[in-house]
């Protein structure tokens, strides 16, 4: 399965990639994710509770980063196991583009990903919408609260 | 005397006596049996298609609360517990047999399809079993998953017994002469075709509860089977080496199999084995999503498709090349249904003098495939149905006339096919004329411009259908491969008030034999039907039976209940004589009486049971007392039902949607036995062809993860979705079997797929479309309509 979209962020690239490497940050940002620890330099831990279709389901798994290139993206791989209710694996390229201002930030991404078990079964022809309904809450509470940070 | 009030015999649409309990929710079904001390079983299964076992860990789950215990497929490989078993092979074209695999309870060192059994968790409750199995650890080697089949060849192989992942490459009929006549041809109409695969849906899902008696050592299981010996015979004989005395096998109400319970499945057979292994009943039902993921589920074939024509539009020869996928182990029919199911039905209704097929069966990362609701034939009508209308459109005569010039003449039966079959009799051009009738066809064309006046597309289509049902007799069925006898048991027990217990091999899981076989023994006997109590589905109670599959019930089961009955009858007889005084040469029998020729004097059959359990006036020095009679029915040949199905479509362009306007179904049955029940299974199985067609599609995709699990992707005809059927009949009867009665059963889901397509491709006709694949769902109609009008633009 892929998925590919992109954003627009009324920010600089610099400060969009200190937020995305911040651990802290980013779990702010992720409502539905309930543990997320470095364990090294291009390593995570993770445990996510997800609701897809019929299913409500914590994930936990690993999260490596590759492809690390300053303040230009990154390559997320990952892979969690979700007990009965199945597993996925995918990988997501991170991009982002500064505009020549340098006053906002397009970030895009692309996605593939491979769900196994129940998931794949009764939840498959949701996770395309699913996926992008969970993008657009990060990217909004991801903005909001670097606008917040700027404001104290 | 008594006077017989009402017989309900043979032709009465007599209500089914079952439905009572069933529509009051009364029935008693597998799952709403209990046993004290009972646990349950809950099977940990694949969510990969295709991988090596590195390990397994069940320590977590050994301990949590409630386990009584977790067992993989090693605790099975040490207690030598063997898997299911092929019951048909097939020789292939290189002289080998078709390659068998093992299957074992367990997966032992690979799992090869998503949904295959890992481990077993036994707990007091389903919630213990399965929070105890999210704690067992598994990894995985994965391994590439082979999904098409079609290319399954070149895949990474599944097993190694099986190279190239092709369990058998079959053929039939004479390959040299129908290429003669292919390359001599005035028309060769070629079509590719392919058989969607479906998922079959009985309203029950598969359940099982076993019990071990350690006092006398024996097992019994009630299951959800359409055929509790067969299974007692496999799970004793095959598995686990016990005499067959020591297994009672209990298939009590089951909502519904069409083919998908003939098997022995892995899970019952694990809990006949844990319930020893732990001294507790245990027992397992199905979820949905476990029906969808481990059902055998059907059909899904490819087949190109030559037929060659004269010039004048005769057919002269026929080659069907096919592709079939039977998934990851070989079930127990899955040989015979593409092969003998399907090749010996190609020459259809029609004269054919040159036949060939060869048939690919296929080994995938998909769970097995075998007999649904017809097994074989309906891909053969599929095939040869759609053929038949594309050659006539191509050769611009009219799809009727087409097929009208190609039957085989009602002078030429008996008919021995090019493809070894050999119809006894039949009658084709009377059903097609009246399921002509029935659907106005010759007024067609106003309603077609009628319907275009709204902007809609109409259509009209049809097909003509053979079906081979009650498989026999015994020695072809041996000499075709087939590892069981065909034959039907029967025990009729006449009780001494002269009620009467009949006990059947046969199962009935939706038939209504409750009703059809009390009305043959009750129109036989001259008594009223509700003295008569059919008795199935344990074996503890009824003789070694084949039970109910490919619309076999009636014509062997219900044959070998009129056997009996004409034994209890000749031995009536004798007793009358008796004690009517006279020779039993003068005995005549008419309803329910026993009388002597040319005069008054009569026994009525109750006095003649009462004097068999109570003989003190009875010739006991030369007749046994008692009345009871076995029956031990193997037919001589199969029976072949036929018909015409007519389907009438309306297309609306906008949407897509293709609406079942009109339906004539014109079917020759030979007699009916009950003539409600058999329109209720010609409803039945119009409607599964018309899910066929329309709507069903079971989806892996390129990982082997079955897509299609739940009735949300799944999709199933409603009511809304079919019209109301117009049902008629012609009548050949039977002539190799008392009753004169053939199959009726697997007709309907046989003859309406192409029927349907036909109609659909007619009613796009003026488009331009020519083919159109299953199931035509409203967004692929939509699209062929999109296509065919930016092609119209350029």
């Amino acid at each position: 399965m892929e998925i590919k979209d992109s954003y627009e962020l009324p920010l600089p690239k610099e400060r969009v990639w200190a937020a995305l490497n911040d651990e802290e940050f980013l779990k702010k940002s992720i409502p539905w994710c309930e543990k997320l620890e470095r364990r090294s330099e291009t390593e995570l831990a993770a445990e996510v509770k997800l609701k897809i279709g019929p299913m409500s389901t914590r994930f936990t798994g690993n999260i490596i980063l590759s492809d690390i290139d300053p303040p230009n993206g990154y390559t997320i791989t990952g892979s969690g196991k979700g007990g009965i209710a199945g597993a996925a694996s995918g990988s997501a390229k991170v991009k982002l583009v500064e505009a020549k201002d340098t006053s906002s930030t397009t970030l895009s991404y692309e996605v593939s990903a491979q769900v196994k078990g129940k998931i794949a079964q009764l939840g498959s022809r949701l996770i395309q919408s699913t996926a992008k309904k969970l993008s657009k809450n990060f990217f909004g509470s991801f903005v909001q609260q670097l606008e917040d940070m700027d404001k104290s | 005397m008594n006077e017989v009030t009402k017989i309900d015999g043979i032709g009465s649409s007599v209500r089914r006596t079952e439905d009572k309990k069933f529509l009051t929710g009364k029935g008693r079904y597998t799952d709403d049996i209990n046993r004290p001390g009972q646990v349950q079983a809950y099977f940990l299964r694949s969510d990969v298609a295709h991988a090596e076992i590195k390990s397994i860990d069940t320590k977590a789950a050994q301990s949590a609360p409630g386990v009584v215990g977790v067992f993989t497929g090693s605790d099975i490989a040490a207690d030598k517990v063997g898997g299911p078993i092929c019951g048909w092979v097939v020789p292939c074209r290189d002289g080998s047999s078709t390659k068998e695999p093992p299957h074992p309870l367990l997966a032992q060192g690979k799992v090869r399809f998503v949904g295959d059994a890992v481990a077993v968790v036994v707990a007091e409750t389903m919630e213990q079993a399965k929070s105890a199995a999210e704690l067992i650890d598994v990894d995985y080697n994965e391994l590439t998953p082979v999904v098409d089949f079609v290319n399954a060849e070149k895949g990474t192989q599944i097993h190694e017994e099986v190279p190239n992942n092709c369990y058998f490459d079959w053929e039939l009929g004479d390959e040299s002469a129908t290429n003669k006549a292919i390359e001599s041809a005035a028309k060769v109409v070629k079509l590719s075709v392919r058989n969607n695969r479906l998922v079959p849906n009985a309203m029950e899902p598969r359940s099982a509860l076993a019990e071990y008696d350690s006092l006398d050592e024996s097992y019994t299981l009630y299951t959800t089977s359409q055929n509790p010996h067969l299974t007692r015979l496999v799970l004793a004989a095959f598995m686990f080496a016990i005499p067959e005395s020591k297994l009672r096998v209990i298939a009590p109400d089951v909502g519904g199999g069409f083919g998908s319970k003939i098997y022995v499945y892995i899970e019952e057979a694990v809990c006949v084995w844990a319930s020893k292994k732990i001294g507790r009943p245990v027992k397992w039902t199905a979820d949905r999503t476990q029906a969808f993921l481990t059902d055998c589920h059907g059909r899904d074939h490819v087949n190109d498709v030559q037929l060659a024509l004269d010039e004048k539009n005769k057919i002269i020869g026929l080659r069907v090349d096919t592709v079939c996928n039977l998934g990851a182990y070989l079930s127990a029919f899955s040989v015979v249904v593409p092969t003998i199911l399907h090749g010996t039905l190609l020459s259809g209704q029609y004269d054919i003098p040159a036949i060939y097929t060869n048939v690919k069966g296929m080994a995938t990362n998909t769970v097995n495939v075998d007999a649904y609701r017809g097994a074989g034939r309906p891909e053969a009508t599929y095939l040869l149905e759609r053929t038949m209308e594309t050659a006539a459109k191509e050769v611009g005569m009219d799809p009727a006339e087409f097929r009208r010039i190609n039957f085989i003449p009602k002078d030429a039966f008996p008919y021995q096919t090019q493809v070894a079959l050999q119809y006894d009799i039949g009658d084709y051009e009377p059903h097609l004329d009246k399921a002509m009738e029935m659907i106005d066809y010759s007024n067609f064309e106003k309603r077609r411009a009628e319907a275009a006046k709204r902007g809609m597309y109409r259509g009209i289509g049809m097909s003509s259908y053979i079906e081979a049902c009650g498989l026999a007799p015994s020695a072809v069925v041996g000499a075709l491969g087939g590892r069981v006898g065909q034959w039907e048991s029967a025990s009729v027990r006449v009780n001494p008030t002269g009620t009467i217990s009949v006990f059947t091999g046969s199962h009935s899981h939706g038939q209504g034999h409750a009703t059809t076989f009390a009305q043959i023994v009750a129109d036989k006997l001259g008594i009223p039907m509700e003295n008569v109590e059919v008795i199935h589905g344990d074996t503890d109670k009824t003789p070694f039976g084949m039970g109910s599959y490919g619309s076999r019930s009636l014509a062997s089961g219900g044959s070998a209940i009129s056997k009996a009955v004409d034994k209890i009858i000749n031995k009536s007889k004798k007793i009358a004589a008796h004690l009517l005084e006279a020779s039993e040469d003068d005995i005549d029998f008419k309803d329910g009486k026993f009388v002597v020729g040319g005069t008054d004097k009569e026994k009525a059959f109750s006095e003649i049971a009462l004097a068999a359990y109570v003989p003190h006036n009875y010739p006991l020095e030369t007749l046994e007392p008692g009345l009871e009679e076995n029956a031990f029915y193997d037919p001589t040949n199969f029976v072949f039902p036929s018909g015409t199905h007519i389907a009438e479509v309306e297309i609306d362009p906008a949407t897509g949607v293709v609406e079942v306007v009109d339906w004539a179904a014109c079917d020759d049955f030979g007699n009916l036995v009950n003539p409600m029940i058999v329109e209720g299974q010609v409803h039945g199985g119009i409607a599964q062809g018309i899910g066929q067609a329309l709507l069903e599609d079971a989806h892996y995709d390129e990982n082997g993860q079955l897509l299609t699990a739940s009735y949300m992707d799944y999709c199933m005809p409603r009511a809304d979705d079919l019209p109301s059927f117009k049902v008629g009949y012609t009548n050949t009867p039977c002539t190799h079997n008392d009753l004169g009665v053939k199959g009726c059963g697997e007709a309907g889901a046989i003859a309406s797929p192409p029927a349907l397509i036909n109609a659909v491709i007619d009613a796009l006709s003026p488009l331009g479309v020519t083919d159109m694949s299953m199931p035509a769902t409203s967004q692929k109609v939509w699209k062929a309509i999109q296509e065919s009008q930016s092609v119209a633009a350029e």
